[in-house]
């Protein structure tokens, strides 16, 4: 999460020097999207067509990116961080309102995933969606199979249950380093509002993890893709896209790692990442025009095509392939996707509990 | 200096004024470049840092209160001023966390900087006594690696020490051992790692000290009987103190505050500063907090910057 970032801040600084640099009737759009996020043919068709030309930047973690946006004059004209980041950027003024006359593919969204970003984003006024999905159990099939004998995950039992988690040391548990994510799905797991931010209950969320915390290798939000996809690890709890994408290296190599994913049966935590304008964005006209083509259906269907994410755009699902449209652990089915759950973002009260509580059971301190 | 440079320079009597001052005005400007540069890239900063640990929280941009500006004049600046306090400060006196991540830290940058000067005195040892003649060879090798990005050399690592990874594979291959190594997240990597990063920085004084001592000296007590051990702890280890010194300040205070290595390298578990610094500052967005943990790691480094550079002071007065 970090050390990529540390690359990325040096080569983004190196970038915004040179978009300085630019002509002035050049049209430029400065994108901040997550690594790995993007068919790049599709940035070569925009420019294609439009001739505006885009400064491509990434980064790994929200956190980053919400500290350069708080800093102000990031630069950046698109910017792409989750919902329950966005709806606190939105308080802080992070953004502008999306100019709706000038996204007329606005109607190729998907209502059922509109619904939920509302949540965060009343009213959808200043973002869009990217790609979405879930929080669930990525594994290595046949070393699965060997420690717990069988192949088939469907709950979260297998994590929180201490004598399953036992079994599974040996072969290597990696877990996001992220309390967001973590936290509701231990919440959830007890039988408690995932959404909770009583201390009680995530003193009991505390409870749980620490029973099973002598069993997880490392706390990452990253390494697990290239760790499940060489058979270091069997069991990571991670984003679904990272574990479908840790799938295909794993294909690729011809090692003979076979990764599954699983949405698990007690629900999953849906996140939604956003595409948004900063306020003091330089280039607001051309992001609009970026954001618009980012909602043609065949683009953001070859973009999920690549990424292996669900896409919140309805009308793209004709060119999204058959094999990940039927997949109901990208494009969850009705019964699944009623037990999914959104989180809402702590205020700065509960943040602190939650950021001290993991630091408790990340470190034992 | 001026006097012998003085005293050479003119021909004419006349001429020796004006370049006087000229070369006292050049002395002081020469003097002043560095104290514009401590000025505007330590203490200008160390302000802002300091002022913003004395701020609140706030949900906005930049996410503290109050802004100091002087857009609603001064009377505005200085009703900002006075929402200042210290409870960032107190804060951290109430959670044993930080004071935990302190003497970790202390702790892991002492262990280190120790591992380093016993890996890096022979080095610089052998580097001072090899013939004059591959010496610049030599320091070339060890400023080197300074050519391949930090960050790459410290992921290469990971490569060596996981339990699949190259050190494994040699020591099972040769039989070793039969079980693989756990090395990698674990404080024995931190050592590896900041051992490896560092060692330029502890070889380069080192190097500098050794070569300008004079060897006569150590023939000199070889001749009256004394064996090479004791020639070494009473001559050479003593005379290359200002490098020991120089070098262990130069280890130590950046390992202190180290983040990238403990991260790549050691475990969840490890709690160093620069992890609790990080986490404040993205992960509860709490900047003022993470500003006083800046601003007392910043006072806990001055005790031993002082202590070395008493320690200094009183080898170079011994050395006249």
């Amino acid at each position: 999460m970090i050390r990529k970032a540390l690359l990325l801040s040096a080569t983004s600084a190196f970038l915004t020097l040179f978009t300085v640099g630019g002509h002035a009737d050049d049209r430029v759009v400065n994108v901040y999207n997550w690594s790995d996020y993007i068919d790049s043919s599709i940035i070569d068709d925009f420019t294609k067509k439009t001739g505006i030309k885009v400064v491509y930047d990434t980064f790994d973690s929200n956190e980053i990116l919400e500290t350069k946006l708080l800093a102000g004059g990031s630069g950046y004209d698109v910017v792409v961080p989750s919902a329950n980041f966005l709806a606190r950027q939105i308080q802080a003024g992070v953004f502008q309102k999306l100019d709706r006359s000038k996204l007329p593919n606005i109607s190729n969204m998907w209502d059922v995933i509109s619904e939920r970003t509302s949540k965060y984003d009343p009213g959808n006024e200043y973002s869009v969606n990217y790609m979405w999905g879930t929080v669930g159990l990525g594994y290595n099939i046949k070393k699965v199979q060997a420690a717990l004998g069988t192949d088939k995950i469907d709950s979260w039992d297998v994590f929180f249950n201490p004598e399953s988690l036992a079994k599974l040391k040996d072969c290597g548990v990696y877990v996001l380093d992220s309390p967001a994510d973590i936290i509701p799905a231990a919440l959830k797991y007890l039988g408690l509002d995932p959404n909770s931010t009583s201390p009680d209950d995530i003193a009991k969320a505390e409870e749980a993890l620490l029973k099973v915390r002598p069993y997880i290798r490392k706390f990452h939000s990253s390494e697990y893709i290239n760790a499940l996809a060489n058979g270091d690890i069997c069991l990571a709890v991670g984003w679904s896209g990272d574990v479908f994408q840790a799938r295909n290296r794993a294909d690729e190599a011809k090692q003979g790692v076979e990764i599954g994913y699983s949405v698990p049966k007690e629900g999953a935590q849906m996140w939604f990442d956003q595409m948004a304008i900063p306020a003091d964005a330089p280039h607001v006209a051309e992001a609009l025009e970026f954001i618009n083509y980012m909602m043609t259906p065949e683009v953001i269907a070859k973009s999920s095509n690549y990424v292996l994410y669900a896409n919140g755009n309805k009308a793209s699902q004709q060119f999204v392939d058959k094999a990940l449209l039927e997949d109901t652990s990208v494009y969850p089915d009705e019964e699944t996707t009623k037990k999914l759950y959104t989180v809402q973002p702590y205020d700065p009260k509960t943040q602190r509990i939650i950021t001290r509580t993991w630091t408790k059971i990340v470190t034992g301190q | 200096m001026t006097n012998i440079a003085a005293a050479a320079s003119p021909p004419a009597e006349t001429a020796a004024l004006p370049t006087r001052l000229a070369k006292g005005f050049v002395d002081r400007l020469v003097i002043i470049v560095p104290y514009l540069w401590l000025l505007f890239f330590f203490l200008v900063p160390f302000i802002i840092v300091f002022k913003i640990s004395l701020s609140q929280t706030a949900i906005s941009m930049p996410p503290y209160t109050p802004v100091l500006d002087f857009s609603e004049g001064i009377s505005g600046f200085f009703a900002g001023f006075r929402e200042l306090n210290f409870d960032n400060y107190t804060w951290l006196t109430q959670d044993a966390l930080y004071f935990n991540a302190y003497v970790t830290s202390l702790i892991i940058a002492a262990i280190s900087t120790l591992l380093t000067l016993i890996v890096g005195y022979p080095i610089a040892y052998g580097m001072a006594r090899a013939p004059a003649t591959i010496r610049p060879t030599l320091l070339m090798l060890v400023i080197l690696p300074f050519w391949t990005s930090f960050l790459i050399r410290v992921y290469a690592w990971i490569g060596i020490l996981k339990p699949e990874g190259l050190l494994n594979q040699v020591l099972l291959s040769l039989h070793l051992i039969s079980q693989p190594l756990v090395i990698l997240n674990t404080y024995t990597a931190i050592f590896i790692g900041i051992v490896y990063s560092y060692l330029p920085f502890m070889v380069l004084p080192l190097y500098s000290s050794l070569e300008k001592m004079d060897y006569s000296l150590i023939e000199a007590a070889q001749d009256l009987g004394c064996p090479p051990t004791g020639a070494f702890w009473k001559i050479t280890f003593p005379l290359s103190l200002p490098g020991v010194i120089a070098g262990c300040l130069l280890v130590f205070i950046p390992a202190v505050g180290e983040f990238v290595i403990p991260d790549l390298l050691g475990g969840s578990q490890t709690l160093m500063i620069g992890k609790t610094l990080w986490n404040e500052f993205f992960a509860n967005r709490d900047w003022p907090v993470s500003s006083a943990v800046a601003v007392i790691l910043l006072l806990v480094l001055t005790v031993p910057i002082m202590f070395f550079q008493q320690a200094q002071a009183k080898a170079q007065e011994q050395g006249k």
